[in-house]
């Protein structure tokens, strides 16, 4: 029985140690509170501030709508991926707890030239979503990835003590 | 999310519960569309008190209503903003855009 257990166990592919969460969903509309949904918990298990989960999860939402507007065009059956990597780093000496997220969709390649978000002293409707999440997180890089479009989202913890490690990383 | 009217005097309000976000802002624009140029109402006070998130989508249909207000020359108010909701008006430098009140006594002797 144990050998059974063990040699199914060895099947499961071994994850990336910063590896946190994979999620799939259709490009409706619908589905945005189900990312957000699933980030929330995430986030305050990691660590994260009210203010700075609430940052990641307006910039993620901002992000996930523009893929389902632009790149697929508002049609709500094409797939969305989204992964979440811890980050580690080292600041001034300190050490530094994030998060990254990669969001993957299959529409046509963006043009960089002409992503600019509109002046914010023009009062009117539309136009923010960029200013949202370029406002909310650490740092938004755009990358063509073969077929995919991919988008790398990253957000820094200030003054975050704790949270971040699992207890099988801290045990060793 | 749910959206529903009500009286007050002169004022409208506009109970907003739950998420906004692209899958149902088309539902808040046109609630206060509706009540701005179809019923002509010289004040309109969106309670967000019960909104726990609102998207760029959300923050356009206000927008949208607060043009809308001016152009009929009506009040668009709001009160009862979360955190996060004061987040996403702050980054897109909207706060001092809109009459922004805590309660809805305020909102409405305003």
């Amino acid at each position: 029985m144990a050998t059974k257990q063990g040699s199914a166990h060895k099947k499961l592919p071994k994850l990336n140690r910063a590896f946190q969460l994979k999620l799939e969903v259709r490009s409706h509309p619908t589905f945005l509170c189900v990312v957000r949904g699933a980030l929330e918990p995430l986030m305050e298990s990691l660590g994260f501030s009210g203010e700075e989960n609430r940052a990641i999860i307006r910039g993620v939402d901002e992000a996930v709508s523009n893929i389902m507007r632009h790149s697929y065009k508002s049609c709500p059956d094409n797939a969305i991926e989204l992964r979440c990597n811890r980050l580690d780093r080292r600041s001034n000496g300190r050490a530094e707890y994030g998060v990254e997220i990669l969001l993957y969709d299959c529409g046509p390649a963006v043009d960089t030239t002409k992503i600019e978000p509109r002046p914010l002293d023009e009062i009117r409707p539309g136009g923010l979503g960029l200013h949202i999440i370029r406002g909310s997180m650490d740092t938004v890089e755009y990358k063509r990835a073969g077929k995919l479009n991919r988008l790398r989202l990253v957000k820094y913890a200030r003054g975050s003590k704790g949270g971040f490690g699992c207890p099988e990383e801290t045990s060793e | 999310m749910n959206i529903s009217a009500r009286r007050i005097d002169q004022a409208t309000i506009l109970d907003v519960s739950g998420n906004i976000d692209m899958s149902n802002s088309p539902e808040v624009r046109k609630a206060l569309l509706q009540e701005i140029r179809s019923k002509r109402a010289p004040r309109v006070v969106v309670n967000l008190s019960s909104v726990d998130y609102i998207d760029s989508s959300g923050v356009a249909s206000l927008i949208e209503g607060l043009k809308a207000s001016r152009e009929s020359g009506a009040r668009l108010v709001l009160f009862g903003l979360n955190e996060s909701a004061r987040e996403v008006l702050k980054i897109s430098r909207l706060l001092k855009l809109f009459e922004i009140y805590d309660n809805e006594a305020q909102a409405i002797a305003s």
